[in-house]
């Protein structure tokens, strides 16, 4: 990992991607690490793309911009492949870490990317379904990019999607959520 | 023990006004500003200040609200941002006028019209002359330090003043950063007290404040505001190094960074100076002799000491992110009175850049100073003022 690792998300209004990413922020914490989480504001509407941010460095962050080089590219809704180009800006080495039942192989064709490039797909939203019965994706999202990046160990993910959780949610959500991250975690595909 | 929290310049905010637990709080939501009295207003429901909030149904309102409970004597607060800083406008005269201590956090952004959330500078600049202390912060941790630091500059008893504590809208106020709280205590400690000063509601002593003052005496009350602003560099200065000892981390009139040898400068605010220190180590690495000074009190504006800090540059620029249409940049306008009265003068330009939220890129920080190295080798001057990052 370079000095500093920049994350962009994609997702769409109410998905949970803005709270993943300052979930990740609070994880990022440890160790005197510097953090940023910010997303992109614009009129916040349910179902609209989103953009949201991530920095984490050994170093002071003062750079207040967007992320336009991406180290790690996480998208949300398998449906943004098809309207936006979720590889603008991607460098030698930018990952992407997709929630797709699909096979990553499929997903690098779309992405019209490069052999340095790789590709990691998770099914969040079947296991966001199957763990706590609702299509957010978040915590999945979160324990694949977890794996991906090696950022935070899976012990202190889950300690903080819980204490994150814990101030909104009934015990049987916050439940759920974490075993989604744990299962993000271990079902994430490299191809 | 400091605590290390990743938190918004918002919430940072209203947890600095929540350790100082002021008497009064003025509350009406704006965007970007509304989350942060959100906060506050829940710090009051739940019993963690005894503030009284005072709901009202405009700024102008809030800040008439601040006006009263300040002269009765009270420590008083409020936060704005725009439309609603532009609302309060007449009243804020009122409480600088009247020496009301007032502290208000405003949360910068865009000014109608066209209707804009985002950040820029337009608010503050707006209301430079209404004899309010102004102080800037780049980040969620100076915008946290720099609010409790301003109830000791207003609240100084040679001072007694309003102090208005900006920070960029959704950029600051919205992202998440790593920074560090004070202990409660350690704050409450080191802002102390409320001090009062010819409170209203001492019965024993009657006093009104804003009589009516004609030609006999009003040219000599304006020189005395002016007068007590001159004062205002050294409490600045001094609480400072109180706050210092404290925390470790340093403030001054304005931050220098590499710009002690530069020879091209930037001069620019808030959030976008982090960016551009960024860029002048990138330039530094090439060997190129970059630096930075970003102003921290810009009223009252420290025109020698910044003077001096630039004297030495050949060709400095002055980004403004706020317009005052058919003159210069605001700020352009404070640095360049300040570096006419020296001799030799660095080679001066303007900026205007992030209106309206617009990104603020490391690639314009490049560009301006690829500009200024070619004023600086001899080059010719092509527009003094002109806006960059602009949609072909």
């Amino acid at each position: 990992m370079s000095a500093t690792l920049e994350i962009r998300w994609h997702g769409r209004g109410g998905q949970g991607t803005v709270t993943a990413a300052k979930v990740l922020a609070d994880a990022c914490l440890s160790g005197g690490r510097h953090v940023q989480a910010f997303p992109e504001y614009g009129p916040e509407r349910a179902g609209a793309p989103l953009r949201a941010y991530n920095r984490v460095s050994s170093k002071e962050l003062r750079m207040h911009c967007p992320v336009m080089n991406p180290d790690v590219v996480t998208v949300v809704d398998a449906t943004l492949l098809d309207s936006i180009n979720v590889a603008e800006g991607a460098k030698e080495g930018t990952a992407f870490v997709v929630n797709s039942p699909r096979d990553p192989k499929e997903i690098r064709q779309k992405l019209k990317i490069g052999p340095s490039n790789k590709v990691y797909t998770v099914d969040a939203t079947r296991i966001a379904l199957d763990c706590f019965g609702r299509a957010m994706p978040n915590s999945p999202m979160l324990g694949a990019l977890c794996k991906v990046t090696g950022l935070v160990s899976l012990e202190n993910l889950l300690e903080d999607v819980r204490k994150s959780f814990g101030k909104k949610f009934a015990q049987k959500v916050i439940d759920g959520n974490l075993e989604a991250t744990r299962r993000g975690f271990e079902e994430v595909k490299e191809g | 023990m400091a605590k290390v929290v990743a938190v918004t310049g918002n919430e940072a905010v209203a947890n600095a006004l929540r350790q100082v637990n002021p008497d009064v709080c003025g509350i009406y939501p704006i965007t970007p500003q509304t989350d942060m009295m959100q906060r506050y207003a829940s710090y009051i429901s739940n019993g963690k200040v005894d503030t009284e909030a005072i709901l009202v149904e405009s700024e102008h309102s809030s800040m008439s609200a601040c006006i009263g409970a300040s002269a009765a004597g009270g420590r008083v607060v409020t936060a704005t941002s725009s439309q609603g800083l532009a609302l309060m406008w007449e009243m804020l005269h009122i409480a600088s006028g009247d020496r009301l201590p007032i502290i208000m956090p405003v949360v910068n952004r865009a000014l109608s019209a066209p209707l804009n959330i985002h950040g820029d500078h337009s608010d503050a600049m707006g209301c430079r002359d209404t004899g309010w202390i102004q102080i800037w912060s780049e980040n969620g941790q100076e915008a946290y330090d720099n609010t409790i630091q301003a109830f000791r500059v207003g609240e100084h008893m040679d001072i007694r003043l309003p102090v208005m504590v900006c920070m960029d809208g959704f950029i600051i106020s919205h992202s998440i950063e790593r920074m560090e709280y004070l202990e409660d205590d350690e704050v409450k400690k080191f802002v102390g007290p409320f001090k009062n000063l010819f409170p209203l509601l001492d019965l024993e002593k009657p006093k009104s404040y804003g009589p009516l003052i004609l030609t006999d005496l009003y040219h000599e009350y304006k020189k005395a505001q002016h007068e007590v602003m001159l004062k205002v560099k050294d409490v600045v200065l001094e609480v400072a190094k109180d706050f210092e000892k404290m925390s470790g981390r340093k403030y001054g009139l304005f931050e220098t960074y590499r710009l002690e040898d530069a020879d091209i400068a930037i001069v620019i605010l808030n959030s976008a100076a982090g960016t551009t220190k960024d860029v002048v180590d990138e330039l530094r690495d090439k060997g190129i002799k970059a630096g930075l000074l970003k102003p921290r009190l810009f009223r009252p504006f420290p025109y020698e000491e910044m003077a001096e800090a630039l004297k030495n540059a050949r060709a400095v620029c002055v980004m403004d992110r706020s317009d005052s249409f058919g003159g210069y940049g605001p700020l352009f306008m404070e640095v360049s009175s300040a570096l006419y009265q020296l001799k030799n003068r660095p080679a001066l330009i303007n900026k205007i850049y992030g209106l309206g939220g617009r990104d603020y890129l490391p690639s314009h920080g490049e560009m301006v100073f690829n500009e200024l190295a070619e004023i600086a080798a001899g080059g010719k001057i092509k527009a003094y003022k002109e806006y960059i990052g602009v949609r072909e």
